[in-house]
């Protein structure tokens, strides 16, 4: 338990979408906050169909379901309030911006061996444009969302549309 | 220290080299303008001194040959001529290259000085009017009459001249330019060891000068150091000069009040302009962040401060919004920039084409005064560029085709800059060719930007031009239009919230008309509520707010208009527009707003007031929102939108079908 992470260790933050759990670099992370109100984008795609004032910054809120696909609710005996919102540091494009993504509940935040995060493989369900890979958590797999990938390929696809 | 040195020098370059050539360009127009002349003068002197006074001795060279033509020019020695613009345009580009350290392997820059000399070349040596030249002469320089006989120069450096960068060693050079021999150091003001203040400059020199120099001369040389200097003549002299340089007198008070200022030191161009402190473009938005926060801060105190109902807490509120508006006011005030900044860039453009396309252009600018936030001046130069060339590469017949059309040779180029209202007009008139709005059409169609039948007024026609993929090189010049990229400069004022205009009489000009906002940072706003979400709407844009009459209250079909004073303004439903849920109350409030000449009618629910509404961008994520310009913060938290009224415009001329996004 207390033994030093070995040099090629990530420290990741786990959370859970639905029934998916998933983790995503700690050093993206710039807060976790308790839902807030949030102001509704006319004509804005359902990725990130609203933005919230995080202390003075205006910064939209992504919903991670719609480029992963996850549609289950998740476990029924779920708390709601156990929702949270992690405001993330991401790269648009070429530009860093912050964004909140939905997380219906959060877990740990663990240190994690490079080693062990594997590829896709190739007859998985999930989008691998928009993983960085898989590994084994507690109860079963846990994704690797490419944060970057996910948020320029949508800012890219609403400018399209 | 030194880079903060540096830093400082290259600024004030950038201005003077700026100003020199706005100088040299007006010049070409008013050769015969004196104040002009001095002026250009100025400017080479105080780049001179700058630049030997921050240790660019071959730039301080350089500066002194190209000055000293110019001096002659001043003088009345040498006249204005094309020729020496061009000559002094070209050494005014070497200064830069200069500074920057390169080398002039070609030799282009004794090339030029050398030209400079031929072209301010004595006439009255060549003979060509003694008896005028030399009256002008002794009008001009009477005061500077040398003195017959070597003078003897005494000067130490005051105070803490080291400290503050003065080189004794520049001043002892440039001396020595001017012909000082016998230059001698005086250590008898040498305190001892125990009180030596090193930042202090103990010795005392002297010199013979030449009789030669003038007391001007030698003020030059002290023009940026904080020195005591005086010139004592040799006594045989004294009885047929009654100049003020007699011996034993110090120097005359004009002279001395120079010498002696210590702001000529560290700030070269301050004269006439004392009061003003340079500021890093990034503390002033830095500053304007805060102030951005403090009005935010500001609104929801006032917020708690009326739902506490405390009078004294109220009173303290709304001293707080007193004084937050203040702020932002003078915030806003400084970072205010003229036009004039940007001008002297485009002259140079315009003179620079209209030689190499053979098309002579007087340039015409008005109102080079109006400020405009400096964001928006920095973004501006690129669009107006395009849009100037565009004006005389395409816009712009050659002299004989307008000759057969009856105008003058010589073509025409107005830009003019003017405020109107919340926002700034600036414009580009041409009295060339105009567009050909029925081959602009049929291009159009050719490109399948628009459809074969496609009904379009003019001004929709001419918006064509904008459209990207309507134009290349070599369509836009056969098409006697305008429009190499006119789509890149349509962007860049959009995303300056900014609209851009374009109308042309075939035969008799094109005039582009750019509306910019005064300010990216803050603006006044509307703010309003539609299905209990609450928008901003710029207040610069809000005409007037009526009731909306009972039988509009429901949703038409087609596109709906109401009468405004006598007039049919379209309006829109922001309900639908924006596709909220439910069902409006009884009373609907319009919003009548204007953009350009076009007005459009949004329907809301309520009007809940104005506010001073700080802008934050909307990030990339929502740059499909086209009705939504960006997002603001109120008083209790929450983030209102604010509403983007061209692209309102645009949308409801696209239709209801498509009204959406």
């Amino acid at each position: 338990m207390t033994t030093r992470p070995p040099e090629t260790s990530l420290t990741l933050v786990t959370f859970s979408i639905g029934p998916q759990v998933l983790a995503i670099s700690a050093s993206l992370l710039r807060e976790i906050i308790e839902p807030l109100p949030q102001t509704r984008v006319p004509g804005a795609g359902p990725f990130a169909p609203s933005v919230l004032n995080v202390r003075g910054a205006v910064v939209p809120l992504a919903d991670l379901r719609i480029p992963l696909g996850i549609e289950d609710a998740g476990p029924p005996d779920r708390r709601p309030d156990a929702r949270r919102f992690l405001v993330i540091e991401v790269e648009v494009g070429s530009e860093r911006t912050l964004a909140a993504i939905i997380a219906d509940a959060v877990h740990e935040v663990t240190a994690l061996d490079a080693g062990t995060i594997l590829p896709l493989p190739a007859t998985s369900p999930w989008p691998a444009d928009f993983l960085l890979g898989i590994c084994h958590g507690k109860d079963g797999f846990v994704l690797l969302p490419d944060l970057a990938a996910i948020f320029t390929t949508m800012s890219q696809h609403s400018v399209a549309a | 220290m030194t880079d903060d040195m540096d830093s400082i020098f290259r600024e004030e370059l950038r201005d003077l080299l700026e100003s020199l050539e706005k100088g040299l360009m007006d010049l070409r127009v008013r050769p015969g303008d004196g104040p002009l002349v001095d002026q250009v003068f100025r400017d080479l002197h105080t780049v001179k001194g700058s630049g030997a006074m921050f240790g660019f001795a071959d730039l301080a060279a350089f500066i002194h040959d190209f000055e000293t033509a110019f001096d002659r020019v001043r003088s009345g020695l040498a006249p204005v001529t094309p020729e020496l613009i061009r000559l002094a345009l070209a050494a005014r580009d070497e200064i830069p290259g200069l500074v920057e350290g390169r080398t002039d392997p070609d030799g282009r820059r004794d090339a030029i000085l050398a030209a400079l000399r031929a072209a301010t070349a004595d006439p009255v040596a060549a003979g060509t009017d003694p008896a005028g030249a030399g009256t002008l002469e002794s009008m001009v320089s009477g005061a500077d009459r040398p003195a017959p006989g070597a003078q003897v120069l005494s000067f130490r450096l005051n105070g803490a001249a080291l400290a503050l960068g003065a080189r004794p060693e520049i001043l002892l050079r440039e001396l020595r330019d001017l012909g000082a021999q016998d230059i001698r150091a005086h250590l008898d003001g040498l305190p001892d060891l125990s009180d030596l203040d090193v930042d202090a400059c103990h010795v005392r020199w002297t010199a013979t000068l030449p009789a030669a120099v003038t007391p001007a001369q030698v003020e030059e040389v002290f023009l940026f150091a904080d020195a005591d200097w005086s010139v004592a003549a040799p006594a045989a002299t004294q009885a047929s000069q009654a100049a003020p340089e007699a011996a034993g007198q110090p120097q005359p008070p004009a002279l001395a009040a120079l010498g002696s200022d210590p702001a000529a030191g560290t700030a070269p161009s301050a004269q006439g302009a004392a009061a003003t402190v340079r500021v890093p473009a990034e503390r002033l938005d830095a500053l304007m962040d805060s102030v951005g926060e403090l009005v935010t801060v500001e609104a929801r105190l006032t917020e708690l401060a009326r739902q506490s109902r405390d009078p004294a807490m109220m009173a303290t509120a709304e001293q707080v919004t007193r004084l937050a508006a203040r702020l932002r006011e003078a915030t806003m005030t400084m970072r205010m920039v003229p036009m004039r900044s940007l001008v002297a860039r485009f002259r140079r453009l315009i003179h620079g084409l209209s030689d190499s396309l053979g098309k002579p252009v007087s340039f015409v600018v008005l109102g080079e005064e109006t400020e405009l936030d400096k964001t928006v001046i920095e973004k501006l130069a690129d669009p107006l560029v395009h849009v100037l060339r565009n004006a005389i590469d395409h816009g712009m017949e050659t002299p004989a085709e307008r000759l057969a059309a009856g105008k003058t040779a010589e073509g025409r180029i107005e830009l003019s800059a003017a405020h109107a209202g919340g926002e700034v007009l600036v414009r580009v008139r041409d009295d060339g060719r105009g567009m050909n709005a029925t081959r602009i059409r049929a291009k159009a169609v050719e490109r399948g930007l628009i459809a074969a039948d496609a009904t379009l007024t003019e001004a929709q026609v001419l918006a064509l031009v904008f459209e990207p993929g309507f134009s290349t090189t070599d369509t836009v010049t056969e098409l006697s239009g305008r429009g190499v990229g006119m789509d890149v400069v349509k962007r860049t004022i959009e995303g300056l919230r900014g609209k851009i205009d374009i109308e042309s009489a075939p035969g008799s000009g094109t005039t582009v008309t750019l509306r910019l906002p005064l300010t990216l940072a803050i603006i006044e706003g509307l703010l309003i509520e539609v299905a209990g979400e609450r928008y901003t709407l710029p207040l610069s844009t809000v005409q007037e707010i009526m009731k909306l009459p009972d039988d509009r209250a429901a949703a038409s079909r087609t596109r709906d208009f109401l009468e405004v004073r006598g007039h049919m303004v379209p309006f829109l439903r922001l309900r639908t527009l924006f596709h909220c849920d439910g069902e409006p109350g009884a009373e609907q409030n319009v919003v009548v707003l204007q953009s350009g000449d076009e007005r459009l009618g949004v329907v809301v629910d309520h009007i809940i007031g104005t506010n001073q509404t700080v802008i934050k961008q909307m990030s990339m994520l929502h740059s499909d929102a086209r009705c939504i310009s960006g997002a603001t913060i109120l008083g209790d938290g929450s983030v209102a939108l604010i509403i983007d009224v061209a692209h309102l415009m645009a949308a409801d001329r696209r239709g209801p079908a498509r009204e959406a996004a």
